[in-house]
């Protein structure tokens, strides 16, 4: 096997995107990504069934597509790397089972990924690099993430921050959410203002025109008795709780309707966003603090969010610390993160997954790939 | 001819059918269990290919179980054959899996001109089809796959798991009391259909319920 530059593919389906991802070591050659968002749309959130019967009919059709940008062979991939958790227990075994397959019928080694360390991954790439991501450098730089990183992942399926002692077999969680994920949190918000699916963008949007001091939404787990202290910190100093800012937000609205009012929507979207994003960043840029991480790599579909990365930066910058945001589609679920941290992976020396393991819907980061 | 056959609509089995074989089988595997698919069914596949001393280039054809099955474990062996037959470029066929029960029913001492296979859908239900035999026939399939409540189906003779589960309410054929789609009967059947000039189905799941998901109704409002 080429370890130098191994040729790997990387599949996703965790959730709603089914991904196929090329890369040459640090190259991204393809990230090509079939969506089921549409089919959600009528349900206001996920639907994993739904999810799961799309990756069935996306999976072959998503790897042709892929192995036809990149204009490679499945003959030249070095190994294969699939997404086996975090993530939807259906959705993950199609993407699980298809990639076993897909080992069998090669005979290439099967390398089986942390999801949420394959989101820091895409740090890694030619250009995509937190070195020249952040606009400093251009590309071209050997890719090398930086000592002291952390990962700020946010999206409809996650809420996290990590350390990256090393991307290939040392990360640690920080902190999570303990409840609803952000984005999923914006999902149902917008279901109570009448926005539609998905809540982000359309929260984003009409929080521009809102008054985000017009009320104070709460800032979960915030209090002393969970915050605690550096030196003794409470039992959720760096976690998220946004399922009570969702139930504030209904009663809020309820107020209003209750008065014969009209809902003020839009300062309502901009005071939720403002308390999501506010404890989001707060919380992130202590963490980064107490655990001397001096590089934050934004993924998740929330890095979208403008207002996320508005003040995820002012405050990242004034606590001395380096934010770095890889483009938007490679932020998203897709398999071009996967194939990337396969790479990194195989570059290290570590030893394939075999096609024994069993995907796992609630896979720590400890585990950045699973042994064979 | 030489078929890869994969049932995963109840427990995970693949089998090598031919029919150049000996009784039409090169090799198969089995599971008892119904919940581990995506862990067995790829190494299973692979020491099957491995102990025939076979290569994808040398098989011919490959044909799945389309269900009705759980979901999440039906999915995993369509999954699997979907990616064998595109690597391998081989054409791709869908077998319902109940066929596999109704031709060991034939096969049997048990068999009978007109019966039910019963699965286990869980949630109380279960799938099921009505067929009939003719002497020295393949089974016909008259009616389904459906989905419902065994109290609910025709009063004959139930071959299968779910007539054993449910065997207060069926005519459950104690010798079939436990006995699951195996894809060593599926590949079998198709095999013969495929003798015979018969056209086979493509590997769309046959699913029979739609996913829980409602639809949310508007929000109440205050007042
Ligand atoms: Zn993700």
């Amino acid at each position: 096997m080429n370890r130098q530059q191994p040729l790997v593919l990387g599949i996703e389906s965790s959730c709603d995107e089914t991904g196929v991802g090329i890369v040459r070591g640090t190259t991204l050659l393809t990230n090509t990504v079939s969506s089921s968002m549409d089919e959600h749309v009528r349900f206001g959130g996920v639907i994993p069934e739904i999810a799961s019967r799309a990756h069935l009919d996306a999976f072959v059709p998503t790897l042709r597509q892929a192995l036809d940008d990149a204009g490679v062979e499945l003959d030249d991939i070095d190994a294969i790397a699939v997404t086996s958790g975090p993530g939807l227990a259906g959705a993950l075994m199609v993407g699980v089972c298809a990639a076993k397959a897909l080992a069998v019928a090669t005979g290439k080694p099967l390398y089986a990924i942390n999801h949420l360390v394959a989101h820091v991954g895409v740090g890694l790439l030619d250009g995509k690099s937190p070195a020249s991501a952040s606009g400093g450098v251009g590309s071209g730089v050997a890719p090398r993430l930086p000592d002291n990183l952390g990962a700020l992942l946010v999206s409809g399926g996650h809420t996290e921050i990590l350390k990256i002692n090393s991307i290939t077999d040392d990360v640690q969680l920080l902190g999570s959410t303990i409840d609803d994920a952000a984005g999923e949190a914006y999902d149902k918000v917008a279901r109570i203002l009448g926005l539609g699916y998905p809540g982000g963008p359309a929260i984003d949007r009409l929080a521009k025109t809102g008054n985000p001091k017009a009320i104070r939404f709460p800032r979960g787990l915030s209090q002393p008795k969970y915050m605690g202290s550096a030196e003794e910190p409470g039992p959720h100093r760096y976690d998220w709780s946004f399922s009570g800012l969702k139930t504030a937000v209904a009663r809020c609205v309820e107020q209003f309707e209750a008065r014969g009012e009209e809902v003020p929507v839009a300062d309502i979207a901009a005071a939720f966003q403002e308390a999501v994003v506010d404890v989001i960043t707060s919380k992130a840029v202590l963490a980064c603090r107490e655990n001397g991480i001096k590089d934050v790599l934004l993924g998740g579909g929330v890095a979208a969010n403008s207002r996320l990365r508005e003040l995820t930066g002012q405050r990242c910058a004034s606590a001395g610390i380096r934010l770095h945001v890889p483009p938007l589609d490679l932020c998203t679920d897709n398999g071009a993160m996967v194939a990337a941290l396969g790479a990194q992976l195989v570059m290290a020396g570590v030893a394939p997954s075999g096609i024994r393991f069993a995907p796992d819907s609630s896979m720590p980061v400890t585990a950045v790939s699973l042994p064979a | 001819m030489l078929i890869l056959a994969i049932d995963t609509s109840a427990v995970a089995s693949a089998a090598l059918v031919s029919d150049d074989a000996l009784e039409g089988v090169v090799a198969s595997f089995a599971t008892e269990d119904t919940r581990s698919h995506a862990e067995v069914l790829a190494p299973g596949i692979d020491d099957l290919l491995a102990s025939a001393g076979v290569s994808g280039s040398d098989v011919d054809a490959i044909v799945t179980g389309v269900g009705p099955g759980p979901f999440t474990g039906l999915r995993s062996g369509i999954a699997t054959a979907r990616t064998l037959a595109f690597v391998w470029n081989k054409p791709l066929y869908g077998m319902m899996s109940l066929d596999a029960v109704a031709l060991e029913v034939a096969e049997s001492t048990d068999a009978v001109p007109e019966f039910l296979v019963v699965t286990d859908a869980r949630r109380k239900e279960v799938y099921w089809a009505r067929y009939s035999l003719a002497d020295g026939q393949l089974p016909q399939l008259e009616d389904g796959p459906h989905v419902g409540f065994a109290a609910d189906l025709p009063d004959l003779p139930a071959f299968g798991a779910g007539a054993g589960l449910y065997s207060d309410a069926l005519k459950a054929n104690p010798a079939f009391s436990s006995e699951q789609p195996d894809a060593l009967y599926l590949g079998q059947f198709a095999l013969a259909r495929l003798a015979a000039g018969d056209p086979l189905p493509d590997s769309t799941p046959l699913y029979l319920r739609e996913s829980d998901a409602q639809v949310p109704g508007p929000r109440k409002r205050a007042l």
